[in-house]
This record gives C-alpha cells, sequence and structure tokens, in this order.
C-alpha cells in the first residue's frame, strides 16, 4: 500500500511476527513426534499418530504420537521408578532444577511463545505477554518452595506418582501449573497435554532433558480422552490433577471414587463480573475486555456474566459496543490483533449453536460490523442483552468470545444473581467504594475474587473454585498442599484403636444402667430437639448383647429437614474467631461438669473400663480447649503477587457439611471430626456412631446450654450408610467427611460427583482419634475450609 | 490582524477534517463531580494499550509523518533568540529531507509541523520568519509555565500575543484551584482567557505532573473544555512529571465523553519527554484506539516536543535505506 493512502487513512497494516524458529524446531523433530518417557523420545506402541493444527491458518504442524494404555504404563513405571531417587533428593537440589527450568523457559521465552501461538490460536501478544512469563514465574517461585519444603512444611511428604492432564487454553502455563509445584515437593510425573495443543509441552520436554532432569521424573504423553483414562485408572498413580470440563471431571471423579486416590480438579466456571454505579466505566469497559475476549473466551474464569447496577447499565453497554467494534480479530502470529482463532471447528460450532440458542431464546445479539477472517476458525466477539438468569446462555458456560449482560438493583439482588451458578471459580467486582467491595467479597461464592481487575494471575496465589468449579488450589502455598500428604497418614491402621475386651458376665452386668426414668433420644436439628420423621426408633445395645436404650432412626426428610436448618443458621458463620472460641470453651466447661455422666455413659456403651473412658471425656474437652484456640489464629495470608496489590488468601468455610463420624470412639470421634468443621464457620449436619450414638445425644443438653447458636450443629442418629447416602446425594450439602467402610466411603465419593461436594473418607481404615499427631490440628482445619483470594490493586 | 485571519482560515482548510470549534457552556459541576478514576486500573491498560498493536513497514513511515504533521515544533528557553526562532520556522516548513519525502512518495504533499510554538516575546520573529507560510504561531502565555500571576495580567499577556500574531495561545491554569477543588473559580478564569483569545485557539495546560490524582486531572479536564477550550494540554514541559500515557488516557476519555454529551470535538496535546519515534507511534495508538480518525489529525491533535521530529527522521531514512541512520544526516532546526 502507498504510504500517501496510509497517511490518509491512519490503518492498520499486518504485524507479522516470524514463525522460523518455531518451524526449525518442529523441523528438527521432522515434524512428527514421539512420546517422553524415562528422558527418552519413544514411539506410541500404536504406531498411531495424530495430526496437530493451527488454528489460526488451519495448516498442518506435526504428527503427535497417540498414546495408549501401554504407553501410559510405561510412563507410570518410569515415575514409579524415578520416585525413590527424586524425592530422596534434599530440597537445595530439587530447587535448582526447578530453576534451571525457569531459567530455560525465559532464555526460549520468544519460541515458546510463537509456538503456543502457532498451535493455540491464540494472540501472541498474550503468549509473550502474559502466558509464557507466568510460565516462567511459576517454576521461579516453586524452585523456591523446593528449597523451603524442609522447613516449611516439615510435617509433610510428596504423595507419589501422579498424573496430571491438562487442557489446551492455555497449554504451557497449564503444565507449569501442574508440574511445577509436583515436583518441587518431590513427585514425579506423568502429564498428558491437549490434543490440540501439545507442542510446548514437547518443547517443554526438551528443556527437562537440556537441563539434564533426572530421568523419569517428567514424562510426557501425548494422545486423547483414551490415553487421559488409562491415566486415572492405573494403579500406580497417587494422585490425579485435573484443568479442564466439569463434565469431565465428573468422568474422573467417579472413575477415582474409592481408589484413595488424591484429586484435584479445575473445572468449568459462569464468573460474574459485578459492577456498581461508583465504578470507573471506562475502566470497567477494559476489565470487560481482559474478562471475556481474553484468549477468545476461551478462559475457565473468564467474566462471561456481566451484572450491572441498573442505574448505569445502558452507559455501560454503549461503552462496551462501542470498544468491541475497535476489537481487532485475526492471525494468531499478528502482534495488532486483540482476538485470534478459536482452538478448533468442533468449539467453533459449540459457541454457535450456543448464542443461536440465545438468539432462539429471545436475547439480545451484538456482534461488531467487521467480518472475522475467512481463513480459520474464528468467532466475533459478542454481547447478549436482554438476558435473564433463565436463559440458557446465562447458565451455560460458552467457553467463548460471548458475554452475556443483566442489571441488578440493589446489593442483596446480585449477591444472589453471582450466586444463581453451579459454578464458583472466580468474580470481578468492580466500585470505587472499598467497604462495599469487601463486603461483596466473601458472600461471592468463588475461589478467586478480583476487585477492579480481572484475571490477573501469579505463581503465589492459589486458583480454585468451589461447587462444580472442582476443588484444590493451585498456586501459593495453599496449592502444595495438593501435592503432598501429612507424614502421619501411614498411621491409617486396618484395625481399630479403640480397644473392646470380651468381659465377664459379672462385669457386664455391674454396666447395665439401674431402672430410672425412661429416657427419649431425639435428634437435634436447628437448635431443638426433633422426633424422627418416620416414628421409628433403633435398639441400642452393648457389645456384650445387652440393651441399654433407644435412639431415633433418622431418614431422608431428617436429612433434609437438619441441612435446611444447616442452611438457615446465617449467625455462627459471622461470629468472629473470638466468639466463636468463647463458645466453644463454654461447651468444654459444661462438658467438663458432666463429666462423671459421660464417663459413666461411654462404660455402659462399649464396656471399656472406667479410667479409659475417661481420658476419652479428657481429650475431649483437651480437643475443644485445641479449636477454640484455633478458632481466632488459623488465618490467612497476604500473597506476595503482582506489583501494587494486596492479595488476601482467606480460609473460607466450605458451608454446609455433613460429617458421618467414626463408629469407634464415641464421643471423642465425634469432637474431634465436628469441632474443627465448626471451627472453620461451617454449619454440620453429623451422623455419630451408629453403634455407640448415646454420647452424642447426651450433648444435645451440653449444647444447648453453651451458646452454641442452633442449627451449627444438627445431628440425626440411625442408620450410618442410607443417613450418608442421602447425604452425600445432597447438592445442597458442600463437603462430606465419612468415616466407615470401604464401600461406604466409595458410595460417598461417587454420590458426592453430582454437585462436585469436597470429601474425605477413611476407605475403611482408621485413625486413632486417641493420638494427637494423627488426629488434631491444621490439617483438619484445612479440610473443613477453601482458600480465597482477594485481589485487591491500590494506587492513586 | 488581516495576516492573522488569513493564517487561520489556511489552517481549517489545511484539515480535511474541520470540524466545529468548541464553545464556552455553561458551568455544570452534575457532569462531573461523580467522577472516580481508577488508576490501577486505568495504569493496566496504559500498560497494555500499545502492545495490543504494533505498526511496521509502510505504515510505520506513514504514521510517523503523520506524528510530523501533528507536532507543535517548540523551543521555550530563556536563550531564545531571533536565529534560532528563524531555525526553528525553517525546520517547521520543512521538516523532513527532500531526497527521503521522494523516496516515501510524499514529495507534493506540503508536509509541515502542526504549528511552532515559542515565548511570547519571540512571536514578531516567528511571524517574520513564516512569511506567508500556512504554519500556525503558537505562544504560551498566562504566566507559563507557573501561571502565578494576576488573572488581569494573564488576559492582558494573550490579548498582546494575539495582536503579535500568534493563532494558538497555549493557557496554564491555576493548579491552586485544582487542589483546593475550586471548580467555579478555574472555570470562569479558564472561560475569561477564552474570551481573551478570541479567533485564536486555546489550549489549556493542566499541568498534571502537579496533580495529584487522576480524579483531579479528569475534573479539571472537563471545567477546560466547559469553560471553551479547544485543546487540552498536559504538561508545559517544565514539570517534574510530564505526559504520561496513563494520564492521557484520563484526559481522551473525558474529551470522548464531551463530545457524546455535547457534540463538540476538543482537541489533545501532551507535552513534555516526548521524543522517541516510538513513543509517536503510542500517542497515535492511543488516539486512534480511544477517540478514533478524526484525533489524528492536527486540528485535534498535537505534540508539545522539541526533539521528536529529529529521531523521527531518523527512522524514515531507515525505512528507506534499511541502515540505521545517523542525527547528522538530517537539517537540525
Amino acid at each position: 500500500m502507498k504510504i500517501k493512502e496510509i497517511f490518509d487513512t491512519m490503518e492498520y497494516g499486518p504485524a507479522p511476527e516470524s514463525a522460523n524458529a518455531a518451524n526449525a524446531f518442529l523441523d528438527k523433530h521432522k515434524r512428527k513426534f514421539q512420546l517422553y518417557i524415562d528422558g527418552k523420545w519413544q514411539t506410541p506402541t500404536s504406531k498411531k499418530y495424530f495430526d496437530s493444527i493451527s488454528p489460526s491458518t488451519e495448516e498442518k504442524l506435526a504428527l503427535l504420537a497417540d498414546a495408549d494404555a501401554k504407553d501410559v504404563d510405561k510412563a507410570v513405571s518410569a515415575a514409579k521408578k524415578a520416585l525413590p531417587a527424586w524425592a530422596a533428593l534434599s530440597g537445595h537440589q530439587r530447587a535448582r532444577y526447578l530453576y534451571a527450568i525457569a531459567r530455560q523457559i525465559q532464555k526460549h521465552a520468544r519460541l515458546f511463545s510463537v509456538l503456543e501461538s502457532m498451535d493455540n490460536g491464540k494472540p501472541i501478544r498474550e503468549t509473550r505477554d502474559i502466558d509464557i512469563p507466568l510460565v516462567a514465574r511459576h517454576f521461579y517461585h516453586h524452585a523456591g518452595w523446593a528449597q523451603l519444603r524442609e522447613t516449611e512444611l516439615k510435617n509433610y511428604k510428596e504423595i507419589g506418582v501422579v498424573g496430571q492432564i491438562i487442557p489446551w487454553n492455555f497449554p504451557l502455563l497449564m503444565l507449569a501449573w501442574k508440574i511445577a509445584p509436583a515436583i518441587a515437593m518431590g513427585n514425579t510425573v506423568v502429564l498428558k497435554p491437549a490434543e490440540f495443543t501439545s507442542l510446548t509441552a514437547l518443547l517443554f520436554a526438551e528443556i527437562c532433558d537440556q537441563i539434564g532432569l533426572p530421568k523419569g521424573v517428567v514424562n510426557i504423553i501425548t494422545g486423547d480422552g483414551k490415553a487421559g483414562a488409562a491415566l486415572v485408572k492405573h494403579k500406580d498413580v497417587n494422585k490425579i490433577a485435573f484443568t479442564g470440563s466439569t463434565e469431565v471431571g465428573k468422568i474422573i471423579r467417579r472413575a477415582t471414587a474409592g481408589s484413595g486416590k488424591k484429586l484435584s480438579l479445575e473445572l468449568g466456571g459462569k464468573s460474574p463480573f459485578i459492577v456498581f454505579e461508583d465504578a470507573d466505566l471506562d475502566s470497567v469497559v477494559e476489565g470487560v475486555v481482559d474478562a471475556i475476549w481474553f484468549n477468545q473466551g476461551q478462559v475457565c474464569c473468564a467474566g462471561s456474566r456481566l451484572l450491572v447496577e441498573e442505574s448505569v447499565a445502558e452507559k455501560l453497554y454503549a461503552k462496551i459496543r462501542a470498544r468491541m467494534e475497535k476489537l481487532r480479530i485475526g492471525n494468531s502470529l499478528d502482534k495488532g490483533i486483540d482476538m485470534g482463532a478459536i482452538v478448533a471447528p468442533v468449539q467453533l460450532k459449540v459457541i454457535d449453536s450456543l448464542v443461536q440458542q440465545g438468539v432462539k431464546e429471545g436475547c439480545t445479539l451484538w456482534q461488531p460490523s467487521w467480518a472475522c477472517p475467512k481463513d480459520g476458525y474464528f468467532y466475533p466477539p459478542s454481547l447478549f442483552t436482554n438476558v435473564a438468569p433463565s436463559s440458557t446462555v446465562a447458565q451455560v458456560e460458552i467457553f467463548g468470545p460471548v458475554l452475556v449482560a443483566m442489571s441488578f438493583r440493589s446489593h442483596k439482588e446480585v449477591i444472589k444473581l453471582a450466586n444463581n451458578t453451579r459454578y464458583g471459580l472466580a468474580a470481578s467486582v468492580w466500585t470505587e467504594n472499598i467497604n462495599l467491595a469487601l463486603d461483596i467479597a466473601p458472600k461471592i461464592k468463588a475461589g478467586t475474587i478480583w476487585v477492579n481487575c480481572t484475571n490477573v494471575f501469579d505463581a503465589a496465589s492459589g486458583f480454585g473454585g468451589y461447587r462444580e468449579s472442582g476443588f484444590g488450589r493451585e498456586g501459593g502455598r495453599e496449592g502444595l498442599f495438593e501435592y503432598l500428604e501429612p507424614l502421619s497418614k501411614g498411621e491409617l491402621a486396618n484395625q481399630s484403636f479403640y480397644k473392646i475386651k470380651e468381659k465377664k458376665k459379672e462385669e457386664v452386668a455391674a454396666t447395665v444402667p439401674s431402672l430410672g426414668i425412661d429416657r427419649t433420644a431425639k435428634m437435634y436439628i436447628g437448635g431443638k430437639q426433633k422426633r424422627p420423621d418416620g416414628g421409628y426408633s433403633m435398639t441400642i445395645k452393648n457389645p456384650s448383647g445387652q440393651y441399654i436404650g433407644e435412639v431415633s432412626k433418622g431418614n431422608r426428610k431428617d436429612i433434609r429437614n437438619a441441612v435446611e436448618a444447616a442452611h438457615g443458621n446465617k449467625k455462627w458463620a459471622g461470629l468472629t474467631g473470638h466468639s466463636k472460641a468463647q463458645i466453644l470453651y463454654y461447651l468444654a466447661e459444661n462438658l467438663e461438669i458432666r463429666k462423671t455422666e459421660f464417663v459413666n455413659r461411654l462404660v455402659q456403651m462399649t464396656g471399656r473400663v472406667k479410667k479409659e473412658a475417661q481420658a476419652e471425656v479428657e481429650a475431649s474437652i483437651d480437643r475443644l480447649f485445641t479449636y477454640a484456640a484455633y478458632a481466632d489464629k488459623y488465618d490467612g495470608r497476604v500473597h506476595h503477587t503482582t506489583h501494587k496489590n494486596v492479595t488476601l488468601a482467606m480460609p473460607e468455610a466450605l458451608g454446609v457439611m455433613a460429617i458421618v463420624c467414626p463408629d469407634d470412639f464415641p464421643l471423642l470421634g465425634f469432637i474431634s471430626t465436628v469441632i474443627p468443621a465448626i471451627t472453620m464457620g461451617n454449619n454440620v449436619v453429623v451422623v455419630p456412631s451408629e453403634k455407640y450414638p448415646f454420647s452424642a445425644t447426651d450433648l444435645y443438653q451440653v449444647l444447648e446450654t453453651s451458646d452454641m447458636p442452633g442449627g451449627t450443629i444438627n445431628i440425626v442418629t440411625g442408620n450410618k450408610d442410607e443417613l450418608a447416602d442421602v447425604l452425600s446425594k445432597h447438592d445442597d450439602v458442600d463437603g462430606i467427611w465419612y468415616f466407615g467402610s470401604k464401600e461406604g466411603s466409595k458410595m460417598v465419593e461417587l454420590n458426592a460427583v453430582e454437585n462436585m461436594k469436597r470429601t474425605w473418607t477413611n476407605y475403611g481404615k482408621f485413625t486413632d482419634w486417641n493420638n494427637p499427631e494423627t488426629s488434631v490440628g491444621e490439617d483438619l482445619l484445612r479440610r473443613a475450609s477453601e482458600i480465597k483470594n482477594i485481589w485487591i490493586p491500590y494506587g492513586v | 490582524m488581516a495576516t492573522k485571519k488569513a493564517k487561520s482560515t489556511t489552517t481549517s482548510e489545511k484539515n480535511k477534517h474541520a470540524h466545529k470549534r468548541n464553545e464556552i457552556i455553561p458551568f455544570d459541576a452534575a457532569l462531573f463531580e461523580a467522577i472516580n478514576i481508577n488508576k490501577s486500573a486505568v495504569e493496566r491498560r496504559a500498560a497494555t494499550i500499545t502492545k495490543r498493536r504494533s505498526i511496521k513497514k509502510e505504515w510505520q513511515a506513514a504514521w510517523l509523518l503523520k506524528a510530523i504533521s501533528c507536532i507543535d515544533l517548540t523551543t521555550l528557553a530563556g536563550d531564545d533568540t531571533k536565529s534560532n526562532v528563524a531555525r526553528l520556522c525553517a525546520k517547521a516548513q520543512a521538516p523532513v529531507r527532500q531526497d527521503l519525502l521522494e523516496a516515501l512518495g510524499m514529495a507534493n504533499q506540503n508536509l509541515m509541523t502542526g504549528a511552532v510554538c515559542v515565548y511570547h516575546n519571540m512571536i514578531p520573529d516567528a511571524v517574520e520568519a513564516l512569511g506567508e507560510s500556512q504554519i500556525p504561531i503558537a505562544a504560551v502565555s498566562t504566566g507559563f509555565p507557573a501561571g502565578k500571576i494576576p488573572l488581569k495580567e494573564k488576559l492582558t499577556q494573550i490579548e498582546l500575543a494575539v495582536a503579535a500574531g500568534a493563532t494558538e495561545i497555549d493557557i496554564v491554569i491555576s493548579r491552586n484551584l485544582v487542589l483546593q477543588s475550586k471548580w467555579k473559580e478555574l472555570y470562569e478564569e479558564v472561560k475569561a482567557c477564552r474570551e481573551a483569545c478570541g479567533e485564536a485557539h486555546m489550549k489549556t495546560i493542566l499541568a498534571t505532573g502537579e496533580i495529584p490524582t487522576y480524579t483531579k486531572v479528569a475534573k479539571a479536564s472537563w471545567v477546560s473544555m466547559m469553560a471553551g477550550s479547544d485543546f487540552i494540554k498536559t504538561s508545559t514541559g517544565k514539570e517534574s512529571v510530564n505526559a504520561t500515557i496513563g494520564v492521557s488516557l484520563v484526559m481522551i476519555r473525558c474529551i470522548r465523553e464531551y463530545e457524546e454529551l455535547t457534540g463538540l470535538k476538543v482537541g489533545f496535546k501532551p507535552a513534555g519527554g516526548i521524543r522517541k519515534a516510538k513513543d509517536a507511534l503510542n500517542w497515535l495508538i492511543l488516539m486512534k484506539e480511544e477517540l478514533g480518525h478524526d484525533w489524528l489529525q492536527p486540528d485535534l491533535f498535537r505534540f508539545g516536543a522539541s526533539s521528536l521530529l529529529a529521531d523521527i527522521e531518523r527512522q524514515l531514512e531507515h525505512f528507506v535505506t534499511g541502515r540505521y541512520s545517523a542525527s547528522y544526516r538530517h537539517p537540525v532546526a
């Protein structure tokens, strides 16, 4: 074009980034890649390969090996073989490897950026300025954690062989999020990249080679879902970490249920982007661009639901439309574009059909006047207004550049709208009022809250969701625990620690109570003693088969009522740590007063000797003190993240938790599980020991006299696994702890899949609840909470 | 006076996107009271906006030529004399070597800088040096750079500068009024200046380096526009912090909203510290992205700069020859 013409039109021209170095890398491998197993490139057993396509040009980039179960087995064996030596290295030695990886990524940053952009279709600007710098940052950060593990996390050890499955939207970044913490903590890894975008993972394998990472520590296998499935099911894999769709996440959860494999899932989202009327609207517009047109909207935490205060809604929509008109879309390697291509035709089709659905349902679609390029898989930025929460496009994750906008009237309403979703990954809150921002942030069920910013990431901050967005955190200190287990976990036993001796007849006779006034153990729901819905009771006998009394036989309606009572209690979670502590101390005080009664009850139910029963009651009181002490001390952190940003990492209650108590330790087992859960602010529905329920039912009066708000602890007695079945299937229960049989554990984990509740089960094993090393402390508090990161930028 | 009038006409003829001149509109605090700028979000946009666009090859050459047409070629030094002002005027009329213009296909385009900008005393020298040229003469006025003189004197300065032949007056505002949020007083001051300017176009310098918050920069921008400024300008070049992308973003977003409200287009002039061709491209990108094509023309966009042109000339030669250029190869001002 002539300079004179450009001088008049002042149009933009093409600004292509060179693909030469990336092509040279592909050519060096003859555009055909093998599997990276045990530090070697190995041909796939099937001898099959598949194409890797560039989404913005539709050209074939390379052939990738199609791994099957046999290849997975080889890779897992290599990881298993490498594990002992890798785990035995000092933290410093592992830190050196991670540091070297970070440096290598920086040194080859542009090659990685270009290759990623070609392979995924995302703009080179994003890979160059965001993805790849974050990758290097992640390895640096975790080099530090490798160095510090022995001092900062000395009560923990590695898990073992970790299987990792990552998505195509941030290929290398997701690899970094998975591999860096895993190997820093001493685990070895088999990673499967997404079949659409494996190339940078293969370049990463070269770097592992380059720095002399011990063979088998990192294995990269390319392939489709069948390789992933084989990895998930492999018996020698101790943990699965997955990022991807909720649908696949649920399949993995089902496949691993009952296996004892540790699991972290980072799944979909429909994250709210909330704008209050006092927000800086021009800045909000740029926030929206970062929220939904970053990476073509193919971002799990994309701010895809715009919620705007009614007073500024139309004004903001107009500004957004004007901004959309100026977005540029094109070849991913053009340095002057805002948006690149959608990853594959199949995804393009999904986006298009959901948009059509939105139009059909009467939502108003707006797209810019310009047209997308013809070659490649492009979709224009799209805005839906006139959307109701019931619209499909407001409910379903579109995973494309489609924003749905709704207005709200009040603060109360916006919280309701924001939380009106099965997901809970992230949210963005825009207001110039810090009081408002910090009031809203904890009320939104999401793992990350960005105040006046969005889609900001840093290795020092944990990322992850609630509800069907999955569980676990990646990044920061909180993310490390996904790759660690407590040193004491090995003490889980096949036999109960609760020793009950066979007794002689005369000894037994002494423990049977004399006939006093007949007592009725009801259930405890919403702070009141309630008769069972079904009107049945269960007879409880001591181990020698003698009658002790009856407890109510709870059924599914009692569980329903208990869960509703738990949700109805807004008081407990809102108390300060100090107030919670006071109530827990008061509980201990009242238990102490009635110590003799509780000791006798234990003797009566279990036939244990008095001394042991006394020890159990005393340990229970001690434990109440412990958690009362923690109540105002187990707190969050302020993470060192980006420049001029306070990132608050706050432990938050899961919500309503179900606790199915162990059968042994009727009192101490109850206290040891229920109290940490409520200490974190959860309200709980408890199924006490089925065999020895009276220690729990005797607690009603203690709870009533201790100022415990009604609905904090709800107790339903009855058949353990029947009640656990209802609780684990209840979609308004956010977490469940189950201590029972192996089969029961599997059932709970399977039932939990639908709403992705957090589970903790014992797989039929036993904990020594009397041993403080294994049964008290921060590990339980962590299980009863999730870390929420709130990002607050500042500056005048 | 006749000369001045002729010049104004040619100035607007020269600009293809001639637009209705801004007017004095009634003071209405409600239009800006609720403004609350989030600085960190603005800085994030400022840090990324120029990375979202890349101007290469002939596009870069064309854009740099456009930048030249928007430069207020400036000398504001205590030791300015007739001779260096004359040199400046000569450079303004022939900013790029003829052989380069020919190679770029721009030889017959009458490429000139947007204006020359001088102190009040130097206006007659500039008038003489420019002769019949179409280049406007801008003069800094109103007690530039600090503005710490009585309003009456400011107005007298403006009238004298206009009488001496300046067709553009760069005024400075009283920063104390901004710091004390005396918006009505600020409005009255700027309005008086605009009235004193008459036909001459007025560029209002906010001296943003001395304004503590972006929110106040935005409010001062609104007040200045309501009071009839033809341009709002970031800096005198004498503050410790000059034009930044961030502060420019705040000001041009006000310009955009003012136009939406009134239909009137106000120009923008970043000044101070803009020395590199790359900076010039960044500002042009900013204007195109946030305001649009109309603000890529000298009637609505100017750079206040003294050394920018020299770097652009070198980049243009590099485009033509493929060799990195040296500054001595280009005639100085």
